[in-house]
Parts: structure tokens; sequence; C-alpha cells
């Protein structure tokens, strides 16, 4: 039997505009659903519902208004991660848990290869081990080889979000977190990123993904999350 | 002290003038000011509390006059905070290191920090060559012997991608971008635990600004070292920070993650400096 990764309980966003006369928006409420290993959470529902922002709030790129993420994390250790210390979620970030934002923040200047390698030595991999995976995943996703040497700022956008993709699988994560991952490839990479999902999620990663594409999102969910405007 | 914290700041305070019982109740980012309207006084900084844990780069964000500068030149004795404790693991039995005498604390700065000023005048003496601007700091930590003094400035320098020629030259001579390599070649010199850089590249143009910043990135994930970045420029908070404290009027008004404080800001302060960037 598997055991719940992660519980999401009554987890509400707003956004108060302090320099819009206190404007309070509402991005999403009372949202609560539960994860466990190797097992797949699709979000759906309409532009504006806050799927992103939920995304988001269980990064801790948005502080959540209301609720609780419990997670259990590789050591067994359980925390809401609304609520942990900055720390947690930085070492929670290097080491277990992944995000495939809509748009990658690339440092400028540093490689491809580097980019993508660094976040598995981070998480603790040789350096050798970690650069031949991220060939490996660059040649799968048929990056062409002048670009690896290249700073992913110059790329066009469904190359960065490749990498994007890479950089966030390459160290094999418990926990993927994915924003619309195929959005902006081809329809060649695009399958070829999904099946990169597939096997990962096979390898006990679990995941919470938004995709515009509705059977796409089905295939892969084993549950689906509806949202709606709020 | 937590066994991952290095620095551990609490309740910092920074005044000018004689002061008043109202100094703190009348000044701080609610009132919009850090003069004291009854005395007169400046409060260049107040409740400053933090820590900095091993390894981390503790971004400082703020408008000028909002007291960032002040908190890491008392952090390095350049001034002598009016109040607050500082406490370094490891070093007085973990216990406050402002009260110690001055020729401790000097000897503790030698040792456990370096500095970067946003003004190379400041950190470097320009009358003296790049080499013995390094070996001063060295001196300070004791180091003696001339042979080994030269290595291992010429070793500093090299890291800092400056030419070898370059050891025997004033830094008056040399380009601003430079010179701030030269002062991080000497802020890293006994290998401290924490580096603090002051508004480090305010005053490069864009392209040098990048590669000191590249230099800055590449020495800490090689180094380890923890370090303080001051800046105005969310650009360089973003590039370098993992934590991210926002400063106004003397006082710390918000701080969290760096990705948190720039994309979901809590403060009406960082909510208009978010906006207000390019």
């Amino acid at each position: 039997m598997t055991t719940t990764m992660m519980s999401c309980q009554g987890l509400s966003k707003a956004f108060v505009m302090h320099t819009r006369g206190g404007t309070r928006i509402q991005a999403f409420h009372d949202v609560s659903f539960g994860l466990s290993e190797g097992e797949f959470v699709g979000v759906s529902g309409p532009s504006g519902a806050g799927k992103s922002s939920l995304l988001k709030c269980l990064y801790r790129t948005y502080l959540p208004t209301a609720g609780s993420v419990w997670y259990t994390d590789g050591a067994a250790e359980t925390r809401d991660l609304a609520s942990a210390p900055e720390q947690a979620i930085l070492r929670l970030r290097r080491q277990e848990i992944g995000y495939i934002s809509q748009f990658f923040p690339v440092i400028p200047r540093v490689s491809a290869l580097d980019t993508i390698s660094n976040s598995m030595v981070l998480r603790g991999f040789p350096r050798e081990v970690s650069i031949q995976r991220a060939r490996d995943l660059l040649e799968r996703l048929a990056i062409p080889r002048p670009l690896w040497d290249l700073s992913p700022s110059t790329f066009s956008g469904g190359e960065k979000q490749r990498i994007n993709i890479i950089h966030a699988v390459i160290a094999r994560p418990r926990l993927l977190l994915l924003d619309e991952p195929t959005a902006s490839l081809d329809a060649a990479s695009a399958q070829e990123a999904v099946s990169l999902i597939r096997e990962l999620k096979k390898q006990g990663t679990a995941m919470i993904g938004i995709f515009h594409d509705r059977s796409l999102l089905m295939s892969l969910s084993d549950q689906v999350l509806a949202m709606e405007a709020a | 002290m937590d066994d991952r914290v290095l620095v551990s700041v609490r309740g910092l305070e920074k005044r000018y003038g004689p002061g008043c019982g109202s100094c703190r109740e009348l000044t701080g980012p609610d009132r919009g000011t850090n003069v004291c309207p009854q005395c007169g006084t400046v409060v260049a900084m107040a409740g400053v509390s933090f820590d900095v844990r091993e390894g981390e780069i503790l971004g400082v964000v703020g408008e000028s006059g909002s007291g960032k500068s002040t908190l890491v030149q008392c952090i390095y004795f350049d001034q002598e905070a009016t109040r607050g404790e500082i406490r370094f693991r490891g070093q007085n039995n973990d216990d406050d290191i402002l009260g110690l005498p001055r020729s401790e604390k000097r000897k503790l700065r030698g040792r456990l920090m370096g500095m970067v000023y946003q003004n190379p005048l400041r950190g470097l003496r320009m009358d003296i060559t790049s080499g013995a601007n390094v070996a001063e700091k060295l001196l300070e930590a004791d180091l003696f012997h001339y042979g080994r003094i030269r290595a291992r400035a010429a070793e500093l320098l090299a890291r800092t991608e400056i030419p070898p020629a370059y050891i025997d030259r004033l830094p008056r001579s040399l380009s601003g971008g430079m010179q701030q390599r030269i002062q991080i070649a000497k802020a890293l010199a006994n290998n401290p635990p924490l580096i603090l850089l002051d508004e480090v590249t305010s005053g490069l143009d864009v392209s040098v600004q990048a590669r000191v910043l590249d230099l800055i990135r590449e020495l800490q994930r090689e180094l380890a070292v923890s370090m303080i970045v001051v800046s105005h420029d969310m650009g360089v908070i973003r590039l370098l920070a993992d934590r991210t404290l926002v400063m106004k009027d003397g006082c710390v008004v918000e701080q969290g993650l760096t990705d948190q404080v720039l994309e979901d800001p809590q403060h009406s302060y960082t909510q208009l400096l978010v906006q207000s960037a390019l």
C-alpha cells in the first residue's frame, strides 16, 4: 500500500494589493486533495481559476493565505509547507521537489549543460554522472548540439521549455509540479516530454500537473482536481 | 545556536544623535521617516534581527537611506551599533561579540569577515599596489612571511581573474571592474566564513557588472561561504540571494524566500518596490 506524500487541506490564496487601495483578489479558495507516491493529480479549470497560483503556493513562491500543505519528505518527516521555515523549503526544493514553470528563470551566461547538470550536482550526484545524464536528456529532447554550451537565455521558446523540463526531471524528484510543460513544444518533443514524465511517474515520482490538452491531462491523471473561477 | 546558523543578529540599532524616549516610536516605516521629530536623532537602523546560515546568501534590499549599508557596516564593526547583539558560531562561546574590546573585534573581523564596498576608495588604498592591498588583510590574520603573503596574494588575484602583472600596480591605475575584483580578492584573503557585499556592482557598467556577479556566484558555490548581499537592484538579488530582507526607514518590513518576496510581496512598500523595478 502506498502512503500519502502530500495532503493539501483547505488551501486558499488571496492577494492584497496595497498599492491599489487594499484591493483583495481571490486566486483560489478552499482546495483540498491528497497525493501518494507515483500518483498524478491533474488540475483542470478555465483560465483565471487559480491553477498556476495553486502550484506556486505548493512551491511557496506564493504564501498561502489559509490552509495547510502537509508534506512527508524522503526522510519520513512531515511538515506544513505553507508555514515551514524558509530553510526547510530551500532544502526540499534542492533535494526533492521539482517545478516546471511556464516561464523558466534561466541564469544568463551559464550554459545549458551546466544549468541542468548543476541541479543534479546540488542534489549530491557526482559531476561526471550529472553531465552524462544531462547529455542523454539533451539528446533525447532533441536540443541541437551546438546549443549545449550556450546559455538558454538565447534559445527559442520551445528550446527553453525543453531545458526547463530537463532541469526539473534530471535528478528524479520525489514530487514534481508541472505548469503547462508542453504548451510551447512541437508534437514530437511534446510526445518525448510526456514519455519522460510517464517514466518518472512509474519510478514513483508524485505529480501535480496543469495541461491545456484535455485528453493528455485525462490520460496522465489518477485523479482530477477541478477548479472554478473564484 | 542552531548548528547550521553562522551569524545571528538580534535587535541591532544605530542612532546618530542624542536620542530620546520617543525615537523608536516616532520613526520607522509606519511613520515614513528615520528622523525623530522630537530630538532630531537619525535612527539609521532599529530592531533588525535575522540569522545567516552556513553557505547561504542573504539579500538585503531597500531604497537609499533604508539602513541597509548601516547594517553591514555595523556587522563589520566599521560603525559602532548603538544597541543589539551579534553572535558568531564558535566565537566567544557563541555569546555576543559587539561588546568585546575594540582590539578583540579587529582580530575577529580579520579572521571571520570580508567586506566589499560600493566605492573601492573605501575598501582599497589607492597609493599601495593591488598585491599590498590583499596583503594588508592577510596581516590582519597574522600571516607575516613575505614569500607566503605574496604567493597567497597572487593566488587570490588569479582566482578573481586579475592578470598576474597587476599585482604590482596601483589600484588607482585600474578600471572600476578590476578594482572591485581586488576588493573581492582582499575580502576572500583569509578564507572567512562570511563575506559582506555592499552594492558592489552599482558603479559598474552593465557588461562589467555581469562578469563581477558571475564571479561572485562562482566563488560562493566553490567556497560555500555565507554572504550578505546588499543591493537596491532586484536583478542582483534575484540572481544571488536564497532569502531576502526588505528594509525601509531603518527597519526590516519583510523577509522571506527571494522568489516569494519578489512574486508575492506582502508589505505595501515591497509591493511598490517590486512594481517599480524595470
